[in-house]
């Protein structure tokens, strides 16, 4: 059975804007498409920055890699900001379920002293590397020249800066929100000789100044050993150090990691995929910054899951590296 | 473990979950890390003192934003599907929507790609994170009014490249400069430009008149976006407001260089919202409030108190705002005019007011509209009836700073054009009044460059020498579509079909599965 609604209609004139058309055709065009692409200014620039009087505003050659058309950057994910927000709001859900389950019952705040100082030692102190993977991103959605990269950049900062908070907030569950364990745990990012390599990454990106540098360190280097070396390994070991319900107030990375390769693993393809000029570069870039990311991981790996589980991340990234026809250190498996 | 201590209020866990993730580096240099933090001579003595303008942690920005987004695609596919477009009050409102969305659109996406590297440049990280915030804001803006406009370009014509334009077409080279302006600009001044001259003082002369105007002419789509966007607005206004005074709390050598940069801004946001002054009065069939009505309560009431409650920080009202007080009686008169006759060159269509919107005019503007403008108005109409509809073939002369032609008249005599004009390295320089002559003479080295589209022309730099040309092949304007007159172009032509005046309606219909 159907039923007929009439309505009055005229047809359109066109089915899109002249913009879209010209990279798709006069189609009904997504909503993702509409956002996304030709928005950012291109020409006829009237001032250079008193900040930067080398280059223009959104100046193609703020990074040394050289793109036909830095729009064949895109994601897959198709976020554009409607679509970003309504996923993370669902993610966050979840997240609120396990954050709410766990203070309810005290479920850190009962852990042994022991192992509650090993989560502010190991696991607390990453909030301020995330605090650097959000500038370092915002930068990189100010300097980008394209609006679908700008874009997958900004929601990239505010997801680091969500992520803090939920490493925070597990300082917060275990000292019952006095902010006392975030001192502590801030205490050993300063001065604890496990993280002063880490801390020293950290600041040596943020004093970076070519973005897509930046972002291969930031979101394929960095993201790529830390993530699953600390949110899969570490999140093991601690559950064998009787933390296992730190877990679930981890899933968050977890599903967030998995689903960020999907735009870092697009973006590698089309850039080192678009030159061997690129590919060259990104090569070098490599070469110089895979090494010392290993070795700001390394002695969190001692302290915790054994230097092997980091091998094994860092075989993983060798792996993924190469279908970009780029090499790194790990041995691929 | 320590359980002592008392719980956290509300504003020390919020610093907790944003400031306190930073921390004092010794790695690298703190001036290395944030390089463009001093450059323009204003001291932060102590970033401790930002105050948070409000405490949204990320899990809750996403929620929130998410329940709107949801509520605004609801009705932007409602609207698409029932051809709400129909249902304006006259298709003269159409051309409010060109001129927003080659207009106002593109600088929400600078306004993006602005904050986010302030979100990067302060040290401190209260200030980032809510410049960070706001970035992803602007983002959404810009977004949101490409959909929410997506079907209006399917049905009426100049909507359809309007990023395209923006960096070319003469007239949006006004706003595009306003905001490249504040983009090459210094941190400080980009946030004291957009965040408080421009969100804080005078949104309510740009936003407000527009979104209103959508309200009144029965245009659900941008009026929905514009309810949707109104708390992101809100937390735009406080973030403006709290920039200003931190700034000036911080130290008093700040005071007179924040007053400069009031100054500046105030003059080029007064000058750029001609544009809309004229939308105000001309391009909404369903008249909202006339803009020297809108001036005088959002400018000179609203903002009267708010310099009122600066004065204990040292700083005064801007320069020359007596001038643009006066110049309400006519900005909106003479800018309808220049596009009037310069409408062989724009995205939009203009017209000559009907009788009875002259009688609006004249009661709204007793002292100055038929006095001065109401006579040429009505001549210019006779010409039309005559077949002679006046276009301007001669290109104007720019202003070097805010690129309006010079077209806006002297204060004390609405009758003489108000011209300025110096000589700066062996070149002469032309201004539309003192305000712009002032903020060339601080930052010459700066306003030389300026992208002057008319220059640019003459130059040869727009793919042709003749306008034609330049408007087709440089502007992508549509000869003969988007363009020249309302009265018999192809949108007043559809949109009386739509009305069912002539023919051409089509009855349709659509099956839908029935449970």
């Amino acid at each position: 059975m159907s039923i007929e609604i009439k309505t009055n209609s005229v047809e359109p004139i066109r089915q899109t804007f002249g913009h879209i058309a010209r990279r798709f055709g006069d189609k009904p065009a997504s909503r993702y498409q509409e956002a996304s692409y030709d928005l950012e200014a291109k020409t006829n620039f009237h001032y250079r920055p008193l900040w930067d009087s080398e280059h223009e505003l959104n100046d193609e050659t703020r990074t040394a890699i050289r793109m036909e058309d830095w729009y064949a950057v895109t994601d897959p994910r198709q976020f554009y900001y409607g679509a970003y927000v309504g996923n993370r709001a669902k993610m966050q859900e979840a997240a609120e379920t396990s954050f709410g389950f766990c203070e309810k019952r005290n479920l850190l705040g009962r852990l042994p002293e022991e192992t509650q100082k090993q989560l502010l030692r190991l696991l607390v102190p990453l909030r301020h590397v995330e605090l650097g993977a959000n500038m370092n991103n915002s930068k990189i959605a100010g300097d980008a020249t394209a609006t679908t990269v700008a874009q997958m950049h900004i929601y990239q900062a505010m997801d680091r800066l969500g992520v803090g908070q939920y490493l925070s907030r597990i300082a917060l569950l275990i000292d019952g929100s006095t902010g006392t364990s975030l001192d502590e745990s801030k205490g050993y990012w300063m001065d604890d000789e496990l993280w002063q390599p880490m801390r020293k990454l950290v600041e040596d990106t943020l004093v970076m100044q070519d973005w897509f540098e930046l972002s291969l360190v930031q979101n394929v280097l960095m993201d790529g050993l830390l993530y699953p070396m600390v949110y899969e390994k570490m999140d093991q070991w601690l559950g064998e150090q009787d933390a296992e319900d730190v877990s679930m107030l981890t899933e968050f990375m977890r599903d967030w990691y998995k689903e960020s390769l999907r735009w870092t693993n697009a973006m590698m393809k089309a850039v080192a995929g678009d030159s061997d000029a690129n590919r060259e570069l990104l090569q070098t870039w490599i070469d110089h910054w895979e090494p010392r990311v290993y070795q700001a991981l390394k002695p969190l790996a001692e302290a915790s899951t054994g230097v092997d589980a980091l091998d094994e991340t860092r075989a993983q990234l060798a792996t993924r590296l190469k279908k970009f026809g780029l090499q790194s250190q790990g041995v691929s498996a | 473990m320590p359980v002592k201590n008392k719980k956290l209020n509300l504003k020390d866990k919020y610093q907790y979950l944003t400031r306190d993730m930073a921390w004092e580096p010794t790695y690298q240099k703190k001036e290395d890390i944030f390089p463009n933090e001093s450059f323009e001579g204003i001291k932060i003595t102590d970033w401790s003192q930002w105050e948070d303008p409000f405490r949204l942690t990320m899990d809750a920005y996403w929620k929130y934003q998410a329940e709107k987004e949801k509520k605004l695609y609801a009705i932007f596919d409602a609207f698409a599907q029932n051809n709400g477009h129909q249902n304006i009050s006259d298709a003269r409102y159409v051309n409010a929507l060109k001129l927003f969305l080659s207009g106002v659109s593109p600088l929400e996406h600078a306004a993006f790609q602005g904050y986010a590297r302030v979100g990067r440049d302060f040290s401190g990280a209260g200030a980032r994170v809510a410049c960070q915030m706001q970035a992803i804001d602007e983002l959404r803006h810009s977004q949101t009014q490409q959909h929410a406009m997506s079907h209006y370009n399917k049905h009426f014509n100049g909507l359809h490249d309007a990023a395209h334009m923006h960096d070319r077409v003469w007239f949006l080279s006004v706003p595009k400069s306003f905001f490249d302006d504040a983009r090459s600009a210094g941190p400080f001044e980009f946030l004291t430009a957009i965040s408080f001259s421009f969100e804080y003082v005078l949104t309510n002369l740009l936003f407000v008149p527009f979104m209103s105007g959508a309200a009144y002419n029965g245009d659900m789509a941008t009026v929905t976006f514009g309810f949707s966007a109104q708390s992101d607005e809100a937390r735009h206004m406080t973030l403006g407001l709290e920039v200003i005074k931190f700034i000036l709390e911080q130290h008093e050598d700040n005071v007179p260089i924040v007053q400069r940069w009031i100054d500046k801004w105030f003059w080029r946001g007064f000058r750029m919202l001609s544009l809309v002054g004229m939308m105000m009065d001309y391009m909404l069939p369903n008249r909202v409030m006339s803009w020297a009505e809108a001036w005088e309560v959002y400018y000179e009431q609203n903002g009267g108190a708010l310099f009122k409650d600066l004065e204990r920080y040292g700083i005064r009202p801007p320069k020359y705002q007596d001038i643009a007080n006066d110049a309400k009686h006519h900005i909106s008169h003479q800018a309808w005019s220049t596009f009037y006759q310069y409408g062989h060159a724009t995205n939009f269509h203009t017209w000559m007011p009907e009788k009875d919107e002259l009688d609006w005019l004249s009661e709204k503007y007793p002292e100055t509209f038929d006095k001065y403008y109401r006579p040429r108005f009505e001549y210019w109409a006779r010409e039309h009836a005559e077949g002679r509809r006046f276009y301007n073939n001669t290109l104007p002369q720019l202003c070097q700073v805010c690129q309006i032609p010079t077209i806006f008249t002297e204060k004390d005599d609405p009758t003489v054009l108000s011209h300025r004009q110096i000589v700066h390295e062996g070149e002469r320089y032309h201004f539309c009044s003192d305000g712009c002559c002032d903020i060339f003479k601080n930052e010459p080295e700066k306003y030389v460059q300026a992208w002057l589209p008319v220059h640019q022309i003459y130059q040869g730099n727009c793919e042709g020498g003749d306008v034609e040309t330049v408007v087709s092949k440089y502007y992508h304007i549509n000869i003969g579509q988007d363009n020249f007159e309302y009265i018999g172009s192809p949108d007043h032509k559809r949109w009386l079909s739509i009305k069912g005046k002539q023919t051409g309606d089509k009855e349709s219909s659509s099956s839908q599965d029935a449970a």
